[in-house]
Order: structure tokens, then C-alpha cells, then sequence
């Protein structure tokens, strides 16, 4: 899997192929058994401590859920690694962090906890936040998952526009086929922990290929079995043939 | 075969045992070393003060006051009968400062900060927020952990004596506003009978003792928990329980230590 600068990727797959394990070891949480993963230039499992954190400061990841601080305002929230990891005066982090929430439409809650947002307003202020160090990788982890249809767009659309901004490089793992494919330059599909499909939005939206083909368009039964693997069904139910 | 499972049972149980010993003695050296950043930035450890010390004063100081009261109206009852009613501020003061006042106000700290602590730490990593904050390079020990180790272990010993303080004024208001013990003597002798080293500083020692058990217990089972409802829930409860038993057991062991055998 190869990731260029400058592209948005998208990572697909059902649930448990392995997706988000993979972010996992893009940001060094995990070593690999088997392989390696290299981010601008550097194998992340050989790196040390000091290594893997230098690395990370040039990365940012959007949770699932958003992730934020909950004893902390959303001001608070973005401003934190700005204080964490630089010596930058309040004035000017004021500065950024209202920049950053005005990105993502969100200004006007810089005063308001983490519970007094909807699930969207969280992940757009969890986007800020991500993004409050100008990172060179973002990685987004089931960024659309839980949204209604307005949130889901205005994510996507930030997503892009942000990625493209920042000239920055972005993995998406999700499960949203159409908004996705609407975002992204290029689509990898996992399952079972290896690449079965990839290719770009339009490849993909033509693919013949049976498990892209039952991804893509949600058909119930194909590569991936509607039924978890069991025994003898006329068995578990005590009937004699 | 049952007596091969039982086998197993006890070794898989007796492995995870040893594994969870040596994943809290990491826990705990690493938060040592990732203590300077807290000390640095000291208002993190205000920060956690404040939760953990301040807003466990109310129910230290009222426990407090009502042990005290028991304490007078129990004291007073067994020293009427050798006819020492004027030792009852003594035995309030004593009893406080060497024993209650530490233990009672770490059971108490237990209960309130210490299962806060866990369902705080569990419900951050349960909500990917510790992860959160490895991935953006900053250490969790040292930006969660090590602050909040540390204001239990500056709060504990504060509390004990904040615990005793309203215990002794508990005993003061049962025996001599209400059952009338003489109010000079009640004050005096506890003056002359409690020694600053011997029974205060000892007292001290202990809460800082149960200071820092209880709290990294509390940490650990937090940083520890699955991150689960049920995990959570599982390791508050383990946090309450172990640091009780702990508190009681190791106060037998300082006690010994510092009173056994003494007059």
C-alpha cells in the first residue's frame, strides 16, 4: 500500500478486516509481526520513543467518536497540543484556535464543553483539533460513522478541503462507500487483513470484481457470507435427517 | 478431567496475577519518572488538587466530626469508670492523630477520589482520549497520571489531619458542651499527652503512606480497566476493595512498625 503526498485515501472493508489496526500502526501504537510501515522515510516500529513522537507530531488522527477531552472547553480542546508542544504566546494561539474552529464552521462554540455538542459539531471541533498543528498525514478513523446526512456532507467536503489546504496526505478508514468515493483520489479494500481491490473512485464504481461489486452496492449475500461459519444447522436445532 | 482444569484454572489465574504485579510496577516506576513535567507545570497538580483534595473536604470534615462525637461519648463512658473523665481529650486526640484520622479519612479518600480517579482514567481510555493523546505525542503518564498521583499524595495527609481536627472538636462539643468534662483539663492534658513526633508526625506518615497506595491503585485500575461499561464499572469497584484492604492491612504493619512496644 502506498500512500502519495498530496492524495486523499480511502481504506474499506468490513467491519474487522483489519482497517483501523492498520492506522494503528501507521501512527506506531502497534508493530507489525510481518512487514513494515514507513512514513516519510522512517520505519515507525524501529523508531524510539523520542523518534515516535517527533514522527506523531507530524501526524494527526480523527476517532471514530471524535475523541475529545471531555474536562476541557472545545477552546481548550484545539488549543492543547498548540500549548503542549509550543512555545507560542496565548495571543496567537488565540489566534489559531479561532482560525481552526472558523475552518470547520465552529467558531461560535470555542466556549462550550464537549457534552453540549451534537455528534457532528464534536467531530468537526475533533477535526480542528487534529488538524490545529498543520500535520503532513491525517488519518481519520470511520470519520462519517453515526452522522445524518447534512454532518455527514459538510465532514466530507472539510475533509477534502482541508487535505488539499494543508497540502497534507489523508487515509480515510470507512464504511461509507458513496460519500467516500465522492471525496477521495484513490480506494484500497481490504479484507481478511490483505488488499483485495484497489483503484480509483471511477475504477471502483466499475469493477466487476464479486467483493467490491457487494461492498459497493450493499448486497446482503456474496464474498462476505451473510452467516457466521457454524455447524450442522438440522444439528442445532436437535432435528434427524 | 477435572483436576487438570482445576490445574489450569489456578496457573492461568496465578500468570494473569503475576502479569497484573508487574504491569503496576511499571505503571507505578513510570510514573515516577514522568513526574517532573507535573512538578514543572505545577498548576496541573493544582488542577487535580482541587478534585481530589478540595472536593473530598466535605465528607472528611463531617465523617470527622462524628467519629469525634462517638469518640466522646464512647470515651467518656469507659474512663467514667476509673473515675479519668479529665484524660477524655487524650484518648479523642490520640485516637485521632495515631489511628482513626489516617485510616478513616484513606477509606473515605478511597471511596470518593479513589473511584473517581478509576472511572475518570477508564472512561478516558473506554472514549479513545488516552489513545488520543499518544497519537498526538504526548505522553498519558505523564500528562494524566503523574498530576493526579501526586495531588492524592499531597491531599491524603491534609485530609487525615483535616479528618482529626474535626474529630477532636467532635469529642470537644460531646464532652464538655454536652456531658460537662472540664473544659481546662479536657485541652491541657491532650497538650502535654500528644508528642509532636511520636504521635503526630507518625499519624502524618501513615496518611502519606495510604496516600500513595490508594491513589495508585486508583490509577492504575483505571489506566488498567477494559474499555467497556463493564470494565469500567469492574475496576471502580476493584479500586474501593483494594484500597480498603490494603489501608487495613498496611496500618496493622505501621503500627507495629511505629508503636509496637512502645509505653
Amino acid at each position: 500500500m502506498t500512500f502519495h503526498r498530496g492524495k486523499l485515501i480511502a481504506i474499506m472493508g468490513s467491519s474487522g478486516c483489519g482497517k483501523t489496526t492498520l492506522l494503528r500502526h501507521i501512527g506506531g501504537a502497534l508493530k507489525p509481526t510481518k512487514g513494515s510501515v514507513k512514513v516519510d522515510g522512517k520505519i515507525m516500529h524501529e523508531l524510539d520513543q523520542d523518534g515516535l513522537y517527533e514522527m506523531r507530531r507530524k501526524m494527526g488522527m480523527l476517532f471514530q467518536f471524535g475523541a475529545l477531552f471531555t474536562d476541557m472547553s472545545v477552546y481548550d480542546n484545539v488549543a492543547f497540543q498548540m500549548r503542549e508542544h509550543t512555545d507560542l504566546p496565548e495571543e496567537l494561539i488565540h489566534d489559531l484556535v479561532m482560525m481552526k474552529l472558523h475552518a470547520v464552521g465552529l467558531r461560535g462554540t470555542h466556549n462550550l464543553m464537549p457534552s453540549e455538542l451534537s455528534g457532528g459539531m464534536a467531530r468537526r471541533v475533533a477535526l480542528a483539533r487534529t488538524v490545529a498543528l498543520d500535520p503532513m498525514l491525517i488519518m481519520y478513523d470511520e470519520p462519517f460513522a453515526g452522522l445524518d446526512p447534512i454532518s455527514l456532507t459538510v465532514v466530507g467536503d472539510l475533509i477534502r478541503r482541508l487535505n488539499d489546504a494543508l497540502g497534507a496526505t489523508s487515509v480515510i478508514v470507512t464504511h461509507d462507500v458513496q460519500e467516500s468515493l465522492k471525496i477521495v483520489d484513490y480506494v484500497y479494500f481490504m479484507a481478511g487483513g490483505v488488499i483485495v481491490a484497489e483503484g480509483t473512485p471511477d475504477e471502483i464504481r466499475a469493477s466487476d470484481k464479486e467483493f467490491v461489486h457487494q461492498f459497493v452496492h450493499g448486497e446482503i449475500d456474496g464474498p462476505v457470507p451473510f452467516h457466521y461459519p457454524g455447524g450442522d444447522y438440522r444439528q442445532d436445532l436437535n432435528l434427524r435427517a | 478431567m477435572p483436576v487438570a482444569k482445576t490445574i489450569q484454572v489456578i496457573g492461568h489465574r496465578t500468570i494473569n496475577a503475576v502479569w497484573r504485579i508487574g504491569m503496576a510496577t511499571r505503571f507505578f516506576a513510570l510514573t515516577l519518572v514522568y513526574s517532573g513535567n507535573g512538578f514543572r507545570r505545577f498548576r496541573l497538580i493544582t488542577k487535580e488538587l482541587f478534585s481530589t483534595g478540595v472536593m473530598s473536604l466535605i465528607i472528611i470534615i463531617v465523617a470527622g466530626l462524628f467519629v469525634g462525637m462517638v469518640l466522646g461519648l464512647q470515651g467518656y463512658e469507659t474512663l467514667k469508670r476509673y473515675g479519668s473523665e479529665s484524660a477524655l481529650g487524650v484518648m479523642v486526640a490520640l485516637g485521632l492523630v495515631r489511628e482513626l484520622g489516617p485510616v478513616v479519612a484513606a477509606l473515605l479518600f478511597a471511596s470518593r477520589a479513589g473511584s473517581a480517579m478509576t472511572a475518570e482514567i477508564g472512561l478516558m481510555k473506554a472514549t479513545e482520549q488516552i489513545d488520543a493523546m499518544e497519537l498526538m505525542a504526548i505522553n498519558p503518564i505523564a500528562r494524566i497520571i503523574a498530576p493526579r498521583f501526586w495531588a492524592g499524595v499531597i491531599s491524603m495527609p491534609l485530609l487525615a489531619a483535616m479528618f482529626s481536627a474535626a474529630g477532636i472538636f467532635g469529642g470537644y462539643f460531646v464532652g464538655v458542651v454536652q456531658i460537662g468534662v472540664d473544659e481546662g483539663s479536657f485541652w491541657s492534658q491532650m497538650q502535654a499527652a500528644v508528642d509532636f513526633k511520636h504521635d503526630i508526625l507518625n499519624g502524618v506518615l501513615k496518611s502519606f503512606v495510604f496516600g500513595v497506595v490508594v491513589t495508585a491503585i486508583a490509577l492504575f485500575e483505571g489506566y488498567d480497566a477494559p474499555p467497556t461499561a463493564e470494565g469500567v464499572s469492574r475496576a471502580t469497584t476493584r479500586t474501593v476493595v483494594t484500597s480498603s484492604l490494603a489501608i487495613l492491612m498496611l496500618d496493622f504493619v505501621l503500627t507495629a512498625m511505629m508503636f509496637g512496644g512502645s509505653e
